[in-house]
Parts: structure tokens; C-alpha cells; sequence
């Protein structure tokens, strides 16, 4: 066993892993944060995508040791997050989930979108999204909800 | 599925990296950004006995502007490259390379140096780094040597790196001021593996006029003189041929397809 120390979501926590484990089984198995999701487990489907280090990863395909000393963001730490609010809110909205099996990767994932592409149209959203599936097959409510949040945040900003 | 067992150790600088992959045994590996790795670790497809995590070390962090040449840090991120990191006109061709590297979140973490190492014969930096007459700076504990990037694949997720070599840098050329590029990719879905690659480097300055053809079964196919595939449909078709591709095949359809769009990118100055 490695010991591992991280900041997960606002609090430093230890705790121990085995080399092979990756991150999503370390948060779903060990320290009961289900919210981050498993798919394919080898990086396609993004279902496990969370932040590590301020910036989107897949957590089935990153090792829990090599995260040692990182910053980690799940799903639940971002309940005081003015962005992912809007997005839970438009998600809502727009009906962008059936089962919910994507959503917090998709969540992740709409967040970085709005954040880093402010300017982003429907075609780059639709790019950007590539790496989220959704057999539901709600990808017309995900893009709509993503791109009203991006809408709403660049009218707030005085329009661009 | 789940990895199978390993053993893990985060070196702290590259001499101790390189002094951990000769102490330990063949099946250790170097693991970087572990996007590609990660995946076949699940898969079980690789069984590493120590993986050495050299993500974090400080010699293959960052970039250095050699006047003729780019060097690039072997850590750099498909992220940072996608986000105009490198500068020039080459750094503005290589973001645009990069922004089609599967999916951010594993631009996030993925890096050059690794993906070069892993050697998909799908992957972008295999066949661009080729295309550009890249030098890959490699180290082990008992040196260093340059490879050129064209000869670093010998077969698919194959190259010519020994066991504990670690390539540290990649230095491109950056070309003349009237260097170009183009790159076109086949693929269903953006971000997905690559059906087809082609790509073009012409630098009349440098009398450089090169062709790539990536996404075989193999090394990417570097055509030294590609003045006629510039001009003729007939010779891009020819050249697929060459390379390997049935005539009539879907292989050699999407490959040609490919290397005309190159082709016409080249033409009209979009990357």
C-alpha cells in the first residue's frame, strides 16, 4: 500500500491505495464518493471525468498514487460553485439527462467548456463534447443547456 | 477491468528516474501522463512489474527557443501545446495538431514525450513529429543519443527506444518564415483513433517539400519529396499505393482522401 495524501474537494485527506487502484475506485470504494461514475474504465466514455488540478481528467485511467499531492475535484465540491449552479439549473431546464449515468461527467465537462470557451458555438460544444457519452441519446438538451449557461454568463458579462 | 498488480515509485529528478529503470528489471516502465498506459493496464494488455512515474520532473517540463530549432520538454502536455504554449507559426500548427488529440480531459494529463514512446501508429505526434524531421532527445543511465522522429517506430505500440531509454525533449525544426503545414485526419467522431493521417511540410526556403502518411499498420510513411503530390490527385493516389494500400481498399480510399485534403489545406493556408 502507498500512503496518499490529497485536497478533495476543500479538505486534506490521507489515506492508503494499492499502486494498481485508479482514482474513481479510491473515491467510489474507499472514501464513499459515489457521484464520480464508471463507464468503460479505459478513458472513452467519460462518465468518471473529474478535476484534478483545476483542469478535467478521466479518474479510471489516472492511478490513485500518481494523484499524491494533488488537488481533486468530484462532482459533490462544487455545491458553492456559481457555474456548475447554472448548469445543474439548465440541465434541468433543457431536459439533458434520462438516466443521469453521464451527467457528472458531463457536468465536469460543460463546466470547462464554459469557463475555457467562452465563444464557443454549437459545432465547438458538440466537439468538445465528444469525449461524454450519452446513450440516452440527450445530446440535443446537453448542448442547449451548456450553451444558454455560456449565453447567460457573456450577457452578465456585458455581451461579447 | 482492473489493472493487475504493480509496483509504483515517483522518481524526483531524471537521474533518479534513470537510475530506477536500471536497478529494477525488464518489465518496469516509465509512466508519464498515463493515458494510453492506463488504458492497456486496464485492459490488461500491458502487466508492467514497477511503473516510474516521471510526470512531475522538472527536466521535461517546459520549452526553449534554440534559434533554428524548438526544444520541447518531453512532459508538455497536449493541453498546454493546444493552448498556444509554443510560439511562432510551427507553435500555432502544433495547437491545432494537438486540439485533435482525443478528448481534453486527456489532453489534460497526456504528454508528447509519452505519446511518442507509446507509439500508436494512430497518434498524432508519431506521424506529425516525423513529417517535421523532429530529433528526439533520449537518455539512460549509460547516455544519451538523438533519434530522428521518422525512425522511432519499428511496428505498431513498437519503437526502437531501449528498455530503459527515456526520451527527455523533442526539437523541432521551426522552418523559414515561409514554412507551411497542413494536417488532416480521418476519423467518425472527434477524438477517437485515427482511420487515416496525412500531413504536409513545405519550406522552399529550407528546400524542404515533405509528405507523412499516418494511421498504417505501422511507422508512419515519410515522403522525402512530395513536390508532385501537390500537384496531381493522381500522384496522391499513387503515393497511398506506395505506402502500402491496396487500390480499390477502404484503407486506400480514406488515405487518399486524406492526402488530397492535406493537400488542398496546403493550398488555401489553413492548417
Amino acid at each position: 500500500m502507498k500512503s496518499i495524501t490529497l485536497e478533495l474537494n476543500g479538505e486534506r485527506i490521507s489515506t492508503t491505495a494499492l499502486p494498481r487502484t485508479h482514482l474513481a475506485d479510491l473515491l467510489r470504494e474507499e472514501l464513499r464518493l459515489t457521484g464520480t461514475h464508471l463507464g468503460c474504465e479505459h478513458g472513452v466514455c467519460g462518465a468518471c471525468t473529474l478535476e484534478i488540478d483545476g483542469a478535467p481528467a478521466r479518474s479510471c485511467i489516472t492511478l490513485a498514487v500518481a494523484c499524491d499531492g494533488s488537488t481533486v475535484r468530484t462532482v459533490e465540491g462544487f455545491d458553492a460553485d456559481p457555474v456548475m449552479q447554472a448548469l445543474r439549473a439548465a440541465f434541468t431546464e433543457h431536459h439533458a439527462l434520462q438516466c443521469g449515468y453521464c451527467t457528472p461527467g458531463m457536468l465536469i465537462t460543460a463546466r470547462d467548456i464554459a469557463m475555457r470557451l467562452p465563444w464557443a458555438d454549437e459545432a465547438r460544444i458538440r466537439e468538445e463534447l465528444a469525449g461524454n457519452l450519452c446513450r440516452c441519446t440527450g445530446y440535443v438538451g446537453i448542448v442547449r443547456a451548456i450553451a444558454s449557461v455560456i449565453a447567460a454568463r457573456n450577457s452578465a458579462n456585458g455581451g461579447r | 477491468m482492473k489493472a493487475p498488480a504493480f509496483d509504483y515509485v515517483r522518481a524526483r529528478c531524471l537521474d533518479e528516474a534513470l537510475a530506477l529503470r536500471v536497478a529494477g528489471d525488464d518489465e518496469a516502465k516509465y509512466l508519464a501522463g498515463g493515458q494510453s498506459l492506463g488504458p492497456l493496464l486496464n485492459l490488461r494488455l500491458a502487466r508492467p512489474s514497477r511503473l516510474i512515474d516521471v510526470r512531475r520532473l522538472p527536466e521535461l517540463a517546459g520549452w526553449s527557443d534554440e534559434g533554428a530549432m524548438l526544444r520541447i520538454g518531453a512532459g508538455l502536455t497536449h493541453a498546454a501545446i493546444e493552448d498556444g504554449v509554443l510560439p511562432g507559426a510551427l507553435g500555432r500548427f502544433l495547437a491545432s495538431v494537438a486540439r485533435g488529440i482525443a478528448y481534453r480531459a486527456v489532453r489534460n494529463r497526456g504528454t508528447l514525450g509519452g505519446s511518442l514512446a507509446h507509439a500508436d501508429p494512430a497518434a498524432d505526434w508519431v506521424s506529425t513529429m516525423a513529417l517535421l524531421d523532429a530529433r528526439l532527445e533520449v537518455r539512460s543511465q549509460s547516455g544519451s543519443r538523438v533519434i530522428a522522429a521518422a525512425d522511432l517506430v519499428d511496428g505498431p505500440l513498437s519503437t526502437r527506444l531501449a528498455p530503459e531509454e527515456l526520451i527527455v525533449a523533442v526539437r523541432v525544426p521551426k522552418g523559414s518564415p515561409a514554412a507551411r503545414w497542413s494536417y488532416r485526419k480521418f476519423n467518425r467522431k472527434p477524438g477517437e483513433f485515427a482511420k487515416a493521417i496525412a500531413a504536409f511540410c513545405v519550406d522552399p526556403e529550407r528546400q524542404v517539400c515533405r509528405a507523412v502518411i499516418g494511421a498504417t499498420d505501422g511507422a508512419p510513411v515519410v515522403i522525402f519529396e512530395a513536390a508532385e503530390l501537390l500537384t496531381s490527385d493522381a500522384a496522391c493516389d499513387a503515393a497511398v499505393a506506395a505506402a502500402g494500400f491496396r487500390p480499390g481498399a477502404f484503407q486506400h480510399q480514406v488515405h487518399a482522401v486524406m492526402l488530397r485534403r492535406a493537400r488542398l489545406a496546403l493550398a488555401e493556408g489553413i492548417a
